[in-house]
């Protein structure tokens, strides 16, 4: 057992967790923040991706001990003052999003891109969501998003 | 006031998904719950000779541990197949026990033993490891085609034969045979997948003592039909007694319609503990143990004219059912293959024969599609084939042995009411630029790649309900399905489903539809689905029937309320119901002009009185309240159609397939949402060209999943696919008020066989097993290299 500190969503957090809790584990059952979705055991499918310090990552891949003293950003967070981002309106208005599983990841992932590559390709995007696994949309829509998105933010 | 059906209504369900307010099965936690793990049979077959749980009861944090003895002991049930299916000679089909936990045998890898119920997962995981199991391993039978031949899995089962099927006359297709100019033949493989919903089963089983209610969260598409077999066949508790929820769902594709194991296992455990029980499957759970799809082996035969008329068509077929038969296990080889097999064709004489047999491996049921992609694959691969072989265009082919007139009384079963095959297909041709293909092909030609280009003309029986039909056929149930629409008093209202939306945006088009039925503003109106304590007994969702059946009762229920608010309007306005006309939330009295809006009539429904007056507005009959409810039970099923057609390129160096376009043109009848619609579209269509050229489940001989994982499992990433285009015709179904017809499963359907077309084409017609990967596609490609050497 050990301390994990954490800045979530923009709230000072102090735990308790076994040594061996995984920053998704912690982020879900530690915190209840329970739109952080695991999706398979293998970190391959991306429903778990988050925000730490600014970055995109599999929270299935890292340990909360690990990141301990970071800033974490889960899709609960991406909210302001009760506006949504606006890359989740673009999912909304574009339909990028059907049974809303892989949504979370989905949409934390996309942000990362845009903060790195503002006006990204087709190509570009479908490259950077090659580790974010939907079952639903055929990612067409996604696709979709990503680049309304971009020319809003 | 504007029409919203047919409108591009963004979703009411978005802004939970998309800010992490769902409440899917695993986010649920309730007081003072436990965890269970699954202790699961390694081996693919065996008897079990010990299970020891002494050492496991001893770990720390252990609750209990059951197995198969005590759920024997209990009385409670197994898992069944929802459809008796009677073989050629007239026998019925034959089904093995399945135990929710093995008490004997095990039958497939992952098939589960014991449960280990503990105070926390990690305990519960520990305590998992130290349960003994003594097993006597067999000689696993794990190949659909050798299965018949394999040693006896299930005593008294003969080889391995669950049933040997036939639709149609054998001798009427001998003698179409005889006549033909030439016989097409063709042997296939429908690749066995793994449907991967994205979020994992998962239930959470909670019992209060007081009450003797169980509670089950869980992942499914039809919560009242799991209540009912968990009832009627499992012995888990009386359905007043059994609630069952299920909450946002993260996808099924008809891998949760069926009731689980572990459901069972865990409402009857948790009653027994008297704790709440929660499972979440890890992933490597969910390949082993939800159901599988597809894996047929396929000989066809097509008879033909010599200027290309098709005369007769025979399929044989074995078709796979895993180690068990579940709920919709014998009808997708069966009923929702054998009469979509014949395609959109008119051809006089046409049998099928499916032999279902068992193997050690997963249980094989519906996924997206169910038998109907299987039947697509048969013809469409068989008349490309002829197309080949007699030197006709595949377009024009088709078009010569579409049906003339609807309904188009189809070979085997089914007639459809409605459709324009040729529309479809001149429109798909005209959207893929089909005559600039041949340009294309050179343009690839010229870079070193083979470019190939494939058709798939569909149709597909959905909207799958008619009870009558289906309970002929031998469903165990009927499959109507039911709404309830209600007011609130000051005018708002719910509308309770009996079907599930999974993805399918019911909250939202289901409210468009009752927008327009009632002249009621979208806000005011909620969709409630997936709870047996709120809404009446329904029966789900899958087989594209949420809108079909679903969605009609919803319209019925409407003008139910309508129909009294028509009464109750004359009443309040001392009219004659028959002068009252109803439009835009609205009644109006023909005659004066004088109106009430339906918000004044529901008010007035609930609180039937006036102070200082003894008139009340409610027409005497007619009781207080405005709710109506409806059980619709269409009279046939629907039919979508359409055409698609796929161009591949392919590096002969390499054998890498990249599909460069994809058009799909299809006729769903009246659309309700176009958004909703072209997403899946999008996402059936992925699934589809992940059977062809990506997905592929795969067993070894002892019946180790080889594929059990995203790292071995290939799952369709966002860069595998060209932007899809997409279009539609539009024929109204005739058989249903809203002229709609079902749009779920199209893509999945019609994607395969359009896909193989074109890589098949590319190869200088050699037939190439899906999923078409690099390394079949190499060698193919080396082959062709060798033949057009000799002939040149």
């Amino acid at each position: 057992m050990g301390k994990i500190s954490l800045e979530v969503n923009g709230r000072k957090v102090e735990k308790e967790a076994s040594d061996n809790t995984l920053l998704s584990t912690f982020l879900r059952e530690h915190l209840q923040l329970t739109g952080t979705h695991i999706g398979c055991d293998t970190s391959q499918c991306g429903a778990c991706v988050v925000h730490v310090d600014g970055n995109s990552l599999k929270s299935c891949t890292a340990l909360a001990a690990d990141v301990n003293g970071s800033k974490v950003t889960t899709i609960e967070g991406l909210e302001t003052n009760g506006k949504m981002h606006p890359m989740q309106e673009a999912f909304k208005k574009l339909h990028g999003l059907q049974c809303g599983f892989c949504t979370p990841g989905m949409v934390m992932s996309a942000v990362d891109l845009l903060q790195k590559n503002k006006k990204p390709s087709d190509t570009e995007i479908r490259d950077w969501l090659e580790g974010n696994i939907c079952r639903c949309t055929g990612y067409q829509n996604i696709v979709a998003a990503v680049k309304e998105a971009a020319t809003k933010m | 006031m504007a029409s919203l059906v047919g409108s591009r209504v963004e979703r009411k369900e978005d802004k939970r998904f998309l800010t992490g307010k769902g409440r899917y099965t695993a986010d649920i936690n309730l007081a003072n719950q436990t965890y269970a793990i699954f202790v699961r049979s390694p081996h693919a077959r065996a008897s079990i000779k010990k299970l020891n749980i002494d050492k496991a009861l001893k770990s720390s944090g252990v609750v209990s541990i059951l197995t198969g003895k005590e759920i024997a002991d209990d009385k409670i049930g197994g898992l069944i197949a929802g459809w008796a299916i009677r073989s050629e000679d007239g026998t019925e089909m034959k089904c093995p026990g399945n135990p929710p936990l093995a008490k004997d045998n095990v039958n497939f890898v992952g098939d589960p033993v014991a449960v280990v119920i503990a105070e926390s997962l990690a305990e519960a995981k520990e305590a998992a490891e130290k349960v003994e199991v003594d097993y006597k391993v067999l000689k696993a039978v794990t190949s659909t085609a050798d299965a018949m031949n394999g040693d006896t899995i299930h005593e008294g089962i003969d080889k391995n034969l669950c049933f040997d099927w036939l639709l149609g006359d054998r001798q009427k297709v001998k003698e179409a045979f005889d006549k033909a100019d030439k016989v097409i033949s063709i042997d296939i493989i429908n690749n066995r997948l793994i449907p991967n919903a994205m979020e994992p089963r998962a239930c959470v089983a909670d019992y209060n003592a007081a009450s003797e209610e169980i509670t089950l969260y869980t992942t499914s598409q039809n919560p009242h039909l799991s209540r009912l077999i968990m009832s009627a066949f499992g012995n888990v508790a009386p359905e007043h007694k059994l609630r069952v929820v299920a909450p946002d769902v993260g996808g099924g594709f008809g891998s949760k319609i069926n009731v689980y194991n572990e459901d069972i296992v865990c409402s009857w455990a948790a009653k027994k503990i008297n704790r709440a029980i929660k499972w979440v499957a890890e992933r490597s759970e969910s390949f082993l143990t939800d159901i599988h799809g597809r894996d047929h082996v396929t000989h066809a035969e097509l008879a033909v004219t010599k200027d290309g008329k098709f005369l007769g068509f025979k399929n044989e077929t074995i078709a796979n059912l895993g180690a068990y038969a579940r709920v919709f296990g014998t009808v997708t080889p069966t009923y929702l293959f054998g009469p979509c097999a014949t395609g959109v064709y008119e051809i006089p004489a046409a049998y099928t024969n499916v032999k279902a047999v068992y193997t050690n491996t997963a249980p094989v049921d519906a996924y997206r599609g169910a038998g109907r992609p299987e039947a697509t694959y048969t013809i469409e691969r068989l008349v490309e084939k002829a197309s080949m072989e007699l030197g006709i265009d595949k377009t024009e082919l088709r078009i010569k042995n579409f049906p003339t007139a609807f309904p188009f009384k189809q070979t085997l079963v089914h007639t459809v009411d409605s459709g324009d095959y040729v529309a479809g297909m001149e429109k798909a041709k005209q959207m893929a630029d089909y005559k600039g293909f041949e340009a294309r092909r050179k343009e690839s030609e010229a870079k070193g790649k083979l470019r190939g280009i494939g058709v798939t003309s569909y149709f597909e029986a959905c909207g799958i309900a008619p009870s009558a039909a289906v309970m002929s056929l031998g469903c165990g149930v009927g499959l109507w399905e039911s709404a309830e629409v209600r007011f609130n008093p000051t005018g708002q209202v719910t509308v309770y489903t009996g079907s599930h939306s999974h993805g399918q945006s019911h909250q939202t088009t289901f409210a468009q539809i009752a927008a327009d039925e009632l002249g009621v503003p979208i806000e005011n109106i909620d969709i409630v689905h997936g709870d047996t304590d709120k809404g009446t007994f329904g029966m789900g969702t899958y087989g594209s029937r949420s809108l079909a059946v679903g969605g009609i009762a919803i319209v019925n229920a409407c003008k139910k309320i309508v129909e009294k608010g028509k009464r109750v309007t004359a009443k309040m306005l001392e009219a004659n119901p028959e002068d009252v006309e109803f439009k835009d939330g609205e009644f109006v009295v023909s005659k004066s002009n004088k109106k009430k809006t339906i918000g004044e009539v529901a008010f007035a429904c609930y609180l039937p009185g006036v102070r200082d007056e003894m008139k009340s507005p409610l027409p005497e009959g007619d009781e207080p309240g405005l709710k109506e409810t409806s059980f619709y039970d269409p009279s046939n099923f629907s039919f979508p159609a359409g055409t698609h057609i796929a161009e591949v390129e392919i590096d002969p160096e390499t054998g890498h397939v990249k599909l460069e376009k994809y058009t799909a043109c299809d006729d769903f009848g009246r659309i309700i949402n176009p958004m909703v619609v072209e997403g899946q579209v999008h996402g059936g269509l992925a699934q589809g060209i992940g059977q062809a050229l990506y997905e592929n489940a795969e067993y070894d001989e002892t019946g180790q999943l080889m594929t059990g994982s995203y790292m071995d499992y290939t799952m369709p990433r966002a860069d595998n696919f060209p932007e899809f285009n997409i279009g539609y015709t539009c024929t109204h179904a005739t058989t249903n008020p809203l002229g709609v017809k079902g749009c779920g499963e199209a893509g999945a359907i019609a994607a395969p066989p359009t896909v193989m077309n074109a890589v098949i084409d590319a190869l200088g017609g050699q037939e190439v097993t899906m999923p078409a990967t690099a390394e079949k596609v190499w060698k193919a490609c080396k082959n062709l290299k060798k033949s057009n050497a000799k002939a040149a």
